[in-house]
């Protein structure tokens, strides 16, 4: 049995199932009362809370309400604004387990909407999943589907450490109508369809952490991606397939922890790999992958496709900024 | 006296004819993302912004448009910028959020409470290298609750820099009623931290105006730091087609769309007792009510209302005034489009 929902209304109804079952489960950040309505009014003020635009003091607050027995949702506007709040995740919430000696953990997920493609300008579309990444510790999910993103979030609700949960926006409604749209039928964005709305199953199960996804099989190649960048990967990939050419596509659906094994078995047996990555060229995903091929002596041909630069408001040059079908193509091409 | 507050309301005026025809292009599209307006808050920017000499550096929020068309920016600068264009402030690469002008010390940030710290930067550059010279840093009520914002103002206190923090309250942190989201008095906890702390009405410029200049002059000659509390509002909301706003002028459409979902998860299975889902609904529902009720945009908050209700020049003098102000709005949207098309 199946139904379908969209990208956002799957978390919260994901989150709403796991809240049901575990009293522990609690939800709090800006707005959440009225943005989370429908959780609001099913388990009330005492479990999802609205917060002050303090971020350090509730993402701090999480990880102590995390390490006494309650499992915390903290809810960030997006992931630009963990900036002020960064102390909590890289010095508290990443070390509590390590410091303790494994003793003491914190269960706990940040939700933060990521990424652009809405014209919002460089400090509201950044991905930064990446520095997020860099951090022992941390577990970061990106998914790509309303599918995967409810039962990647089941998987972080079961999860005993902290998780931080990165909804592109492009992908979900509330966030693209709340901050892109605002109630105009004027703006268009290049939104990827089969993201923002899809078959969920009835009850949630959780999808493992750590391992990716392959979307599309084929020989010539693999591109490897995750959030909106699966769609981009995707529409690349048909387009080679209209050339004759046949392009895997991974879905990596989480940075950390890396799913490694994937990546290097479609890279050995394809012989060329790109990486697609809608956050930061330098020092990120794309020089990690690179890396652990590297390591593994593994022999292919390799390009990344990922953002350069500040990201520009201009949409024309916010389009040619992120990592657009159009790029991936030019990578494919360049390794003929 | 007179020729101030006229003066005053060209200025509040000039803004708003501008972000009236941003609003229009906000809406047919040409701008894209989020449009965070100064609709109603003109008088407090009225009021201070003239009173910035050369060399005086403002740290702003969101909301720059109109503080730096009240610095004497070209709102052609400004317009391109909003539509992205090369020829704008910024290259088209900032946008409305992220407007910076280095040649009058103009900074703007997304980031709530960025403007605190960054004054407390001016500030200092102006106490070494400018004597005489001062920041303001506006921020809204809602990043009261920001550490940073704390920080800087125990900070410049601290230091004993020439920076006067100016609070635009609107009652509102985004969607949230503000009194619920913050503990104690905004003055209150400013003096605590040693600030000269003075509250005006923010819908007045000829208030606003006498309350910083003498808090501004004293600052100039070594003063400690200063916080000017001042209440305004959003006409708009938080930003352009905010759905509480939406809902004050539809109520029937929004209310449909905000109550979406609702009914299902008040019988869904797990979760509180039902009656006390009713009184979440309620309670959620009740914010939305007081919402509908208080925020209709009135004349009695307007400052721009307000400000010409005031003037004491004959009505033919402020409608000539208003009439010149139009035009030159007009004339530059026109050109800045056609620019756009070309």
């Amino acid at each position: 049995m199946s139904r379908r929902l969209r990208y956002s209304a799957a978390v919260d109804d994901a989150i709403a199932s796991a809240m049901a079952l575990d009293p522990t489960i609690i939800i709090f950040g800006e707005d959440v009362p009225l943005l989370r309505k429908e959780l609001f009014a099913r388990f009330g003020g005492g479990r999802v809370m609205g917060a002050p635009i303090s971020e350090s003091a509730f993402l701090g607050a999480a990880v102590g309400a995390a390490m006494a027995g309650l499992r915390p949702i903290a809810e960030v506007y997006m992931a630009d604004f963990l900036g002020v709040c960064f102390d909590s995740l890289l010095n508290h919430a990443a070390k509590t387990e390590a410091f303790s000696g494994g003793r003491w953990k914190v269960p706990m997920v940040v939700r933060a909407p990521c990424g652009g493609g809405y014209g919002d300008g460089g400090q509201h579309e950044q991905c930064l999943w990446g520095i997020l990444a860099h951090i022992p510790g941390l577990v970061v999910v990106v998914p790509s589907t309303p599918g995967e993103a409810g039962g990647l979030m089941t998987a972080a609700l079961h999860y005993d450490g902290p998780v931080i949960f990165m909804e592109h926006k492009l992908l979900s409604e509330t966030s693209l109508e709340f901050l892109g749209a605002g109630g105009r039928k004027t703006v268009e964005y290049d939104v990827p369809r089969e993201g923002t709305e899809g078959e969920v199953p009835n009850r949630w199960s959780a999808i493992p952490l750590g391992k990716a996804r392959t979307v599309r099989e084929g020989s010539d190649g693999v591109l490897v991606s995750l959030g909106v960048g699966v769609h981009r990967c995707i529409e690349a990939a048909e387009r080679m397939a209209g050339e004759g050419q046949n392009w895997s596509v991974l879905d990596l659906r989480t940075v950390a922890p890396l799913d490694i094994e994937s990546v290097a078995q479609s890279a050995l047996r394809t012989g060329r790999l790109i990486v697609v990555d809608e956050d930061y060229l330098r020092f990120g995903l794309t020089g990690e992958i690179a890396a652990v091929i590297a390591e593994r002596q593994i022999v292919c041909r390799f390009a990344r496709v990922a953002t350069e630069t500040t990201i520009p408001y201009a949409r024309t040059l916010e389009d040619a900024a992120l990592p657009n079908t159009e790029r991936i193509l030019k990578a494919i091409r360049n390794m003929e | 006296m007179a020729d101030e507050l006229l003066e005053m309301y060209a200025l509040m005026y000039r803004s708003r004819c501008f972000e009236e025809a941003v609003q229009v292009l906000w809406s047919d599209g040409l701008i894209s993302g989020e449009m965070h307006m100064n609709l109603g808050e003109e008088a407090v920017y009225a009021g201070i912004v003239p009173l910035l000499k050369d060399g005086d550096a403002m740290a702003l929020d969101h909301r720059g448009t109109a503080p730096l068309l009240m610095r004497g920016l070209d709102p052609g600068d400004l317009l391109r910028e909003f539509l992205g264009l090369p020829g704008g402030l910024c290259r088209g690469r900032g946008g409305h959020m992220h407007l910076f002008d280095p040649d009058t010390l103009s900074a703007s940030s997304g980031i709530v409470g960025a403007s605190g710290p960054l004054g407390v930067g001016f500030a200092l550059a102006a106490k070494r290298l400018r004597s005489g010279l001062m920041a303001a840093a506006f921020f809204g009520e809602g990043a009261v609750n920001q550490g940073m914002l704390m920080e800087a103002m125990n900070l410049a206190v601290v230091w004993k820099l020439p920076l006067l923090f100016i609070c635009k309250d609107d009652g509102y942190s985004i969607t949230a009623d503000s009194s619920s989201m913050s503990g104690g008095e905004i003055p209150a906890r400013a003096e605590s931290l040693g600030l000269r702390c003075l509250s005006v009405d923010g819908l007045d410029a000829g208030t606003v105006r006498s309350s910083a200049e003498t808090m501004m002059d004293e600052l100039r000659s070594g003063a400690p730091p200063g916080f000017l509390h001042a209440a305004c509002v959003h006409l708009e909301g938080h930003f352009l087609g905010f759905p509480l706003k939406e809902l004050q002028r539809h109520p029937l459409r929004q209310m449909n769309a905000l109550s979406g979902g609702i009914a299902k998860a008040v019988f869904a299975r797990g979760g509180i007792p039902t009656r006390e889902r009713l009184a979440a609904v309620t309670a959620l529902m009740s914010d939305v009510f007081h919402n509908l009720a208080e925020g209709r945009r009135s004349d009695r908050d307007d400052p721009l209302v307000r400000g010409r209700s005031e003037l004491k020049h004959p009505p033919r003098k402020v409608e000539e005034t208003e009439a010149v102000i139009r035009a030159e709005i007009a004339r530059t949207v026109t050109a800045v489009l056609e620019e756009a098309a070309a």
